[in-house]
């Protein structure tokens, strides 16, 4: 045994302790807090006089599964991920093969270009995203009549609300997915690539049996990162719609933050919260799953 | 040759694609400088006609402007600065020293990642309001003072550090602190860089935990005032452009001027896994 040999207080404690003590106060703590809150009723009056908490046990829950408002979240919520996600992988990893291609005269000015919209603030960008899609002077009505198409109200009408933030997420994020997927292409070996063109293999043929497989682990990990990122979506909406026309682009974290934080009902907000927790647990859960089947085969 | 072709279409097309990425941002700043009622004109119009600074100069003077590009900055610098300590001895702890049950405790920091943060939020702020803290300072940065993404970031880049150097030092008769101060810390720079941007860049973007907390207009961070003036001068485009450029342009001057790291440490945080 070594642990006699160790001095009476280890010096690890004293460098992990302060980052562990403050995990678990400000993150862990809270976190099961949650999970207790969703079986009451806390509410604006508990919030006052705690004597009036009750526990309730699975009612918020069974209140969810009723509420129409939570099934249109979950919808809006599902549509967002599972259009948007796929959609925001395919152009970062697009772009990162023309990023990738040799001779691309520049590559590095034009990688820092398309990935500038990353560190801007959401709602600053949503500001001119909002003028871009205004049904009268926005530039994107104006390019459609130009082409003769009619105008659209984006932002409002119930069909397009969606799709319209669903742009403005892909041109926000696309360029943080294209920086890990050049870091992916970059590390494959150009020797892979050149036996495979000595074996008479055309540009698409390498990029399905060279490109794709050696870029799996990167695009398992792009696609865990993106799926739990857009299922928590929030600020968008918040800042271009508020979750409307009529409840077309309500999520389910801005439901949670509306019921939790506008209305003062943390009970039933908590149960909401803890739902996004499991379609996080049932999404990354099912893409492991499918990784491994697809390994198998 | 058709190879010189080749090469012209290929830039042609990404330069497309980059026109097409920076247009918005572009456009942001042109409509900010232009004047009021400009950008209803139709047919809209790229460039202002006779670019003025008023909007500018309203924000700066009317609308309390100097106060929120403060306290953006003051939140930014101090969950940057505080943040780095925590998880740089966090994760060189993890990578280096030996404790009981290390590698266990860290599979499950890293399984905590799943877990949105939006759990945890409501009984944090009724924690932070049992202690007074909702709409202080404080009560921002508390809960980004640590966080196990930094920490496994410090760790992967610690675990390089070769252990003959530390022992070396130990045989020299130097404690564990001054190892890491002058030992591990001058050798972990680049991955601080990196870090420090990371945190600087999330906090000053940092929108739904400062909405929260912060209720009191004198506190609000550049993110939060835009969205309440978004309520009130919705109508007044030119005015909320020129409050978007002031929110994105600190952001974007401190990326480019650091650029190389962030992108270099994104792509080594992801890989590494």
């Amino acid at each position: 045994m070594r642990t006699p040999l160790w001095p009476p207080v280890n010096p690890a404690l004293g460098f992990v302790a302060p980052a562990l003590l403050l995990i678990a106060l400000f993150f862990v703590l809270p976190v099961a807090a949650g999970l207790v809150l969703s079986f009451t009723d806390f509410d604006i009056y508990a919030l006052g006089d705690l004597d009036r908490l009750r526990w309730i046990g699975f009612d918020n829950y069974r209140r969810l599964w009723n509420d129409p408002l939570v099934g249109r979240a979950l919808g809006n919520t599902l549509y967002f991920t599972l259009v948007g996600g796929p959609l925001s992988v395919l152009c970062s990893l697009g772009a990162a093969l023309l990023m990738t291609r040799p001779g691309l005269p520049g590559a590095a000015v034009w990688r820092t270009a398309l990935f500038l919209p990353v560190v801007t603030s959401l709602v600053a960008v949503a500001v001119v995203w909002r003028y871009l899609y205004h049904p009268l002077y926005g530039a994107l009505n104006h390019l459609m009549a130009w082409t003769g198409f009619e105008p659209i109200d984006w932002l409002g009408d119930a069909r397009t609300g969606m799709p319209a933030i669903l742009l403005l997420a892909v041109w926000k994020n696309f360029g943080f997915n294209m920086v890990i997927f050049i870091a992916g292409l970059q590390s494959i070996p150009a020797r892979l690539y050149e036996a495979a063109a000595l074996d008479g293999a055309g540009r698409w043929a390498q990029f399905r049996h060279v490109t794709l497989p050696m870029l799996a682990p990167t695009l398992a990990f792009v696609a865990i990162v993106t799926l739990i990122g857009h299922l928590q979506v929030f600020a968008e909406p918040y800042v271009m719609t508020q979750g409307g026309p009529a409840d077309a682009t309500l999520t389910v974290a801005l439901l949670m933050y509306r019921e939790g934080f506008r209305w003062w009902k943390l009970g039933y907000a908590s149960a909401l919260a803890l739902m996004l927790f499991a379609l996080i647990l049932i999404g990354t859960g099912l893409q492991t799953w499918l990784r491994r089947r697809g390994a198998r085969s | 040759m058709s190879g010189g072709l080749a090469r012209w279409a290929m830039s042609l097309v990404v330069a497309m694609l980059a026109g097409l990425t920076l247009f918005p941002l572009a456009w942001m700043l042109s409509v900010s400088l232009m004047s009021p009622l400009e950008a209803a004109d139709l047919p809209p119009h790229l460039l202002p006609r006779a670019p003025t600074l008023m909007h500018y100069q309203t924000l700066w003077q009317r609308l309390d402007l100097p106060r929120y590009l403060a306290n953006s900055l003051l939140l930014a610098a101090a969950t940057t600065v505080l943040s780095l300590l925590f998880n740089t001895l966090g994760g060189y702890a993890f990578a280096k020293l030996r404790f009981v049950g290390r590698e266990r405790l860290f599979r499950l920091l890293l399984a905590t990642m799943v877990i949105p943060a939006q759990v945890g939020m409501l009984p944090l702020f009724l924690m932070l309001k049992q202690f007074g803290l909702v709409n202080t300072y404080a009560g921002v940065i508390l809960p980004g003072m640590a966080s196990v993404f930094g920490i496994f970031m410090i760790r992967q880049y610690a675990r390089s550090i070769p252990d003959s150097l530390l022992d070396a030092a130990r045989i020299d008769g130097a404690g564990e602190w001054r190892i890491f101060r002058s030992v591990v810390l001058p050798l972990c720079r680049p991955i601080l860089v990196t870090l420090a941007l990371f945190s600087f860049l999330g906090s000053w973007n940092d929108f739904l935990w400062p909405l929260i907390v912060l209720s009191d207009g004198d506190r609000y961070t550049l993110p939060v005032a835009l969205a309440n003036l978004l309520g009130e001068h919705a109508q007044d485009t030119e005015l909320m452009m020129a409050g978007a450029v002031v929110t994105t342009l600190p952001a974007v001057l401190v990326f480019l001027l650091l650029q190389r790291h962030y992108l270099a440490g994104l792509a080594t945080g992801a890989l590494k896994e």
